[in-house]
C-alpha cells in the first residue's frame, strides 16, 4: 500500500531501477495491432530463445508505439545505449536477434530506429554511455520522418511500459500528479489549472474541460459521477483503444484527479465491446491501482475515496453521445435526450455527471505535473496542446500520430505519413469520422484545430484521418458514411431517422447512375433539414460527409448523374474493367487475384482477358497490376 | 433448458438491474445467443419488464436472439477497411458459405456478421474469426482462412 507521498516516491524510485535494469531488456508490442500481426508468437519465441540460451535478459510485453505499419515491433534497451526498435519481426527473426544480442551484436541491419532520449517520452533521463557500434547508422527519433514532428502527451507511455505492470507506470513518474493534487492543491485550484491550460474535449466536441468540471462541481446533488467515454465508435479511429490498452493508468490517474476536483466518489469507464484487450487491460490496471491504494478507499492515505467500474458497450455508435452513453450504463437502450438540462446537473441516474473522453483524461496528469502554462504554450490560439490522429487509408505510414494543434494536414499526411502509396495521387482526407467531412488537396495547408476544420466543412471528431487516393470515389464514400449513420440512427427523432434514410437512398441512386440533377438538389435540401432539426450530434452532423463532398467534389457527383460515369472506377454499376493487351505483360497476377476466375490468359505471353459475365467488378485486378494495364470505362 | 448459468450471472452483478447490458452479454457468452427462456429468467430475477429487455436486446447490434454458429466471422466495415476493399471480403464469404451478412450456415458452423470498426485499421481490410484477427486480407486469403476453420 502507498499511504503517503513519500512512500509513492520511494516506490517510484525502486520501480525505476527495475524499469532500467543493468541488463538487456526486450519489449514486444502487444496492442491489438501487434497481436493481430503475430506479436504473441514473437514474444513466445524470444522467451524460448532466452531460456534456451540461459540468458539473463528481461522480456516484457508493451502496448502500441503507434507505428502500426511496422508491426510486430520489438524494442531492445541495454544499459547506456539507445532504445532500439526492430520492425516486421517474425519468430525466426526474433530468435536470430536474441542470439545476436547474446554476442553483443545489436543488429543495426534489422533496426527501424533508435531513441536516444527517453525523457522525450517517459520523462526519465537516461545518459548514453555505451558505444554505439553497429547502431551509429540507425536513424534517430529526430531523423525518422514519422516521429520527428510528433509530440507525445496523451500517448506518451504507449509502447514503452507494460500495461499489466503498474510498477512500470510508476517508474515513469506515474501517479505523481495525483499525489500533488491530493496533498497540495484545493479542488478549485485544480479546476483553475485545467481551465488555464486551455484543454478541450478530445472526443470531438472540443468543449472546455475546466468549464465542464466547474459546472459539475457547482451542481447540487450527491452522488456525483465521473465518466470516461471509451466508446470510440468512429470507424477509422483507434487512439483511445491504444491508450486504454497501452497506458491505462494514465486514464485512471486523470479520472481520480478529476473526481477529486469535482467532488465525486464513483466513476465508470464505458468501453465498446469491440475492444476486448482494452477492457482486459483496464481491469488489470484498476485491480493493481486498488491494491496499491491509488484507487478505492482512502487514496494515498488521504480521506478521499474513488471507485471505478467498467461498463461494456454492446455495439451502438450513438452510445458515444453523452446522454445515450448514460442511458446505456443505466441498462437502457442508448437513446439520446435533448439537453435542456445539462448532464453536469442531471446526468447518470439523474445525478450531476462529468463525462470526458479517454484522450482528454490521459492529458490531465501531465498538465497537473508540468503546469497550465506549459500546456497552453503548445498548439495555437484557439486549440491548445496536442491531438492524436489515426492516420489510415491510402497512406504509407499507417499509425497513430500525436502532433501539436495547428499542424497542417500536409505535414501530417505527407511528412509524417509518407504520402499516398504506389505513387498514386492524393485526392481527399476525411476527418471526424461519419460526422466529419472530406477535404480536398486545396485545403492541405489548413492548420488542424477545432475551429479551422469546422470552418472548412469537416470537424475534428475523435481524430480519425482517412486518406483517399484517386481510386476512391467520394460519392461512394458519402454513401458509405450515410449508410453507416442510417443504420446507427437510434430512430428517436424524425429528422434523423427519416432524413438520413432519404439521403442514403438518393446517394445509392447516384452511385447506381439512376439519379437526376434534381435528386442532387433534393439531397442538399434534406441535408440542411436534418442538420437543423435533429436532437443530438449524430443527426446534426450526419449531413457533413455529403455536404462537404458536394462542396469540394461537385463535378464528381455530376459525372455520376449526367455522364453516368464513376471517374474513380469504383461504383460497380457504372464501371467496366478491361485489360489493355498492349500494356499487359502476361504476368498472371490479375488472374491469381480474381476471386471469380473471370480472367483468362495472362500466361505464356498471351495477354489476360476479362470475361465480363463473370466479372464482379471488385477491382482487385487493377490493384495488383504493376503495368497499369487494367483500365476502367 | 438449464438456467443455473443465468442465475449465477445475475448473482455476479448482485442482481442490480442497471448492469442489464453486461448481464445480457454474459448470458450470450454462456449460451451463444439470447434464448427466450433465459430472457424470461433475467426479466423475473431483475424485476425488469420483458418489453424493456426486448428493447435492449434488439437495440444493440451485438445481441442475437437466434442461435449462432460455432465460429463467428466478423468482417470489419470501418472506413479504412471499406477503402481497402472490405466489400470484396464480404462477397467472398457469401460465395464460399452461401450466406449473407447476419446469417448462419444451416450446419451451424459459421455465423457471418459485420462490425462497425475493430480499430485495427493498419491491418485493413481485416476480419476476425472468433477471437483471431486476420489482416491485410484478399478474397483468396479469406477462402484459405475459412478452409482452415472447416478442416
Amino acid at each position: 500500500m502507498i499511504e503517503s507521498v513519500e512512500k509513492l516516491h520511494a516506490r517510484q524510485d525502486s520501480a525505476r531501477e527495475a524499469f532500467y535494469p543493468d541488463k538487456i531488456r526486450i519489449g514486444v508490442g502487444l496492442g491489438t495491432c501487434g497481436l493481430a500481426n503475430g506479436g504473441g508468437d514473437v514474444l513466445n519465441s524470444i522467451r524460448e530463445e532466452v531460456e534456451k540460451q540461459g540468458l539473463d535478459f528481461v522480456v516484457h510485453g508493451t502496448g502500441c508505439v503507434g507505428f502500426c505499419e511496422m508491426e510486430p515491433l520489438v524494442d531492445v534497451l541495454a544499459p547506456g545505449l539507445p532504445r532500439v526498435f526492430y520492425h516486421h519481426m517474425s519468430p525466426d527473426k526474433a530468435r536470430e536477434l536474441v542470439a545476436s544480442l547474446a554476442d553483443g551484436d545489436f543488429r543495426g541491419d534489422l533496426a527501424l530506429m533508435r531513441f536516444d532520449h527517453d525523457e522525450l517520452l517517459t520523462s526519465v533521463e537516461r545518459p548514453l554511455t555505451g558505444k554505439l557500434n553497429g547502431l551509429a547508422n540507425v536513424s534517430t527519433l529526430e531523423q525518422t520522418p514519422f516521429y520527428k514532428s510528433q509530440m507525445k502527451i496523451a500517448i506518451r507511455n504507449c509502447g514503452f511500459v507494460d500495461p499489466h505492470n503498474i510498477e512500470e507506470y510508476l517508474a515513469t513518474g506515474g501517479y505523481s500528479a495525483l499525489a500533488k493534487t491530493l496533498t497540495a492543491m484545493q479542488p478549485e485550484e485544480i479546476i483553475d489549472c485545467i481551465e488555464q491550460s486551455g484543454l478541450r474535449g478530445r472526443g470531438g466536441g472540443g468543449f472546455a474541460t475546466g468549464r465542464k468540471w466547474r459546472a459539475c462541481r457547482k451542481a447540487e446533488g450527491y452522488p456525483k459521477y465521473v465518466l470516461c467515454n471509451g466508446d470510440e465508435g468512429d470507424p477509422g479511429a483507434f487512439m483511445d483503444r491504444s491508450i486504454m490498452e497501452g497506458n491505462p493508468h494514465a486514464v485512471l490517474e486523470g479520472m481520480v484527479i478529476g473526481a477529486y476536483a469535482i467532488g465525486s466518489n464513483h466513476g465508470y469507464i464505458y468501453v465498446r465491446l469491440e475492444y476486448p484487450l482494452a477492457i482486459n487491460n483496464l481491469r488489470v490496471a484498476i485491480r493493481q491501482a486498488e491494491e496499491l491504494g491509488l484507487l478505492g478507499e482512502n487514496i494515498m492515505g488521504t480521506n478521499f475515496s474513488f471507485k471505478v467500474q467498467i461498463s461494456r458497450g454492446a455495439g451502438a455508435f450513438v452510445c458515444g453521445e453523452s446522454t445515450a452513453l448514460m442511458a446505456s450504463i443505466e441498462g437502457f437502450s442508448g437513446e439520446p435526450r435533448a439537453k435542456h438540462i445539462h448532464t453536469s446537473e442531471k446526468g447518470l441516474f439523474g445525478k450531476p455527471t462529468n463525462l470526458n473522453n479517454v484522450e482528454t483524461w490521459a492529458n490531465v496528469p501531465v498538465i497537473i505535473e508540468k503546469g497550465a502554462d506549459w500546456f497552453a504554450g503548445i498548439g495555437n490560439e484557439s486549440s491548445k496542446g496536442t491531438k492524436v490522429f489515426s492516420l489510415v487509408g491510402k497512406i504509407n505510414n499507417t499509425g497513430l500520430v500525436e502532433v501539436p494543434m495547428g499542424t497542417t494536414l500536409r505535414e501530417i499526411i505527407f511528412n509524417i505519413g509518407g504520402g499516398v502509396p504506389g505513387g498514386r495521387k492524393f485526392k481527399a482526407v476525411q476527418t471526424g469520422g461519419p460526422s466529419g467531412g472530406c477535404l480536398p488537396e486545396s485545403q492541405l495547408d489548413l492548420p488542424v484545430d477545432f475551429e479551422k476544420l469546422t470552418e472548412a466543412g469537416s470537424m475534428m471528431g475523435s481524430g480519425g484521418m482517412i486518406v483517399m487516393d484517386d481510386r476512391t470515389c467520394v460519392v461512394e464514400v458519402a454513401r458509405y458514411f450515410t449508410d453507416f449513420l442510417r443504420k446507427e440512427s437510434c430512430g428517436k427523432c424524425t429528422a434523423c431517422r427519416e432524413g438520413v434514410l432519404r439521403m442514403y437512398e438518393i446517394l445509392e441512386k447516384i452511385t447506381c447512375g439512376k439519379a437526376s440533377p434534381q435528386d442532387v438538389e433534393l439531397l442538399e435540401e434534406i441535408c440542411v433539414y436534418v442538420r437543423d432539426n435533429s436532437i443530438c450530434g449524430l443527426g446534426k452532423s450526419a449531413p457533413n460527409p455529403t455536404l462537404s463532398t458536394l462542396k469540394y467534389f461537385r463535378d464528381e457527383y455530376m459525372a455520376h448523374v449526367t455522364g453516368h460515369k464513376c471517374p474513380a472506377g469504383v461504383c460497380k454499376a457504372l464501371t467496366t474493367f478491361e485489360i489493355d493487351p498492349e500494356k499487359c505483360k502476361a504476368c498472371g497476377l490479375c488472374a491469381k487475384a480474381c476471386p471469380t476466375g473471370a480472367i483468362s490468359g495472362g500466361k505464356k505471353k498471351v495477354p489476360a482477358k476479362i470475361d465480363q459475365d463473370k466479372c464482379v467488378k471488385c477491382g482487385l485486378c487493377r490493384e495488383v497490376c504493376k503495368f497499369e494495364a487494367v483500365a476502367t470505362t | 433448458m438449464d438456467l443455473v448459468k443465468v442465475d449465477n450471472i445475475i448473482d455476479n452483478y448482485d442482481g442490480e438491474k442497471s448492469w442489464l447490458i453486461m448481464i445480457l452479454q454474459d448470458v450470450q457468452e454462456a449460451y451463444n445467443y439470447l434464448p427466450a427462456e433465459a430472457l424470461q429468467r433475467v426479466a423475473e430475477k431483475l424485476g425488469v419488464g420483458l418489453g424493456q429487455l426486448y428493447n435492449v436486446a434488439t437495440f444493440y447490434s451485438s445481441f442475437s436472439l437466434t442461435e449462432r454458429g460455432r465460429h463467428v466471422i466478423r468482417v470489419c466495415d470501418g472506413t479504412a477497411c471499406h477503402l481497402r476493399g472490405s466489400d470484396n471480403l464480404r462477397d467472398e464469404i457469401t460465395r464460399q458459405l452461401g450466406i449473407e451478412e447476419g446469417q448462419t450456415t444451416p450446419d451451424k458452423m459459421f455465423t457471418f456478421e459485420t462490425v462497425a470498426c475493430l480499430g485495427a485499421c493498419a491491418l485493413a481490410p481485416v476480419m476476425t474469426i472468433d477471437s483471431k484477427y486476420y489482416g491485410k486480407l484478399t478474397p483468396n486469403k479469406v477462402k484459405a482462412a475459412l478452409d482452415t476453420c472447416k478442416a
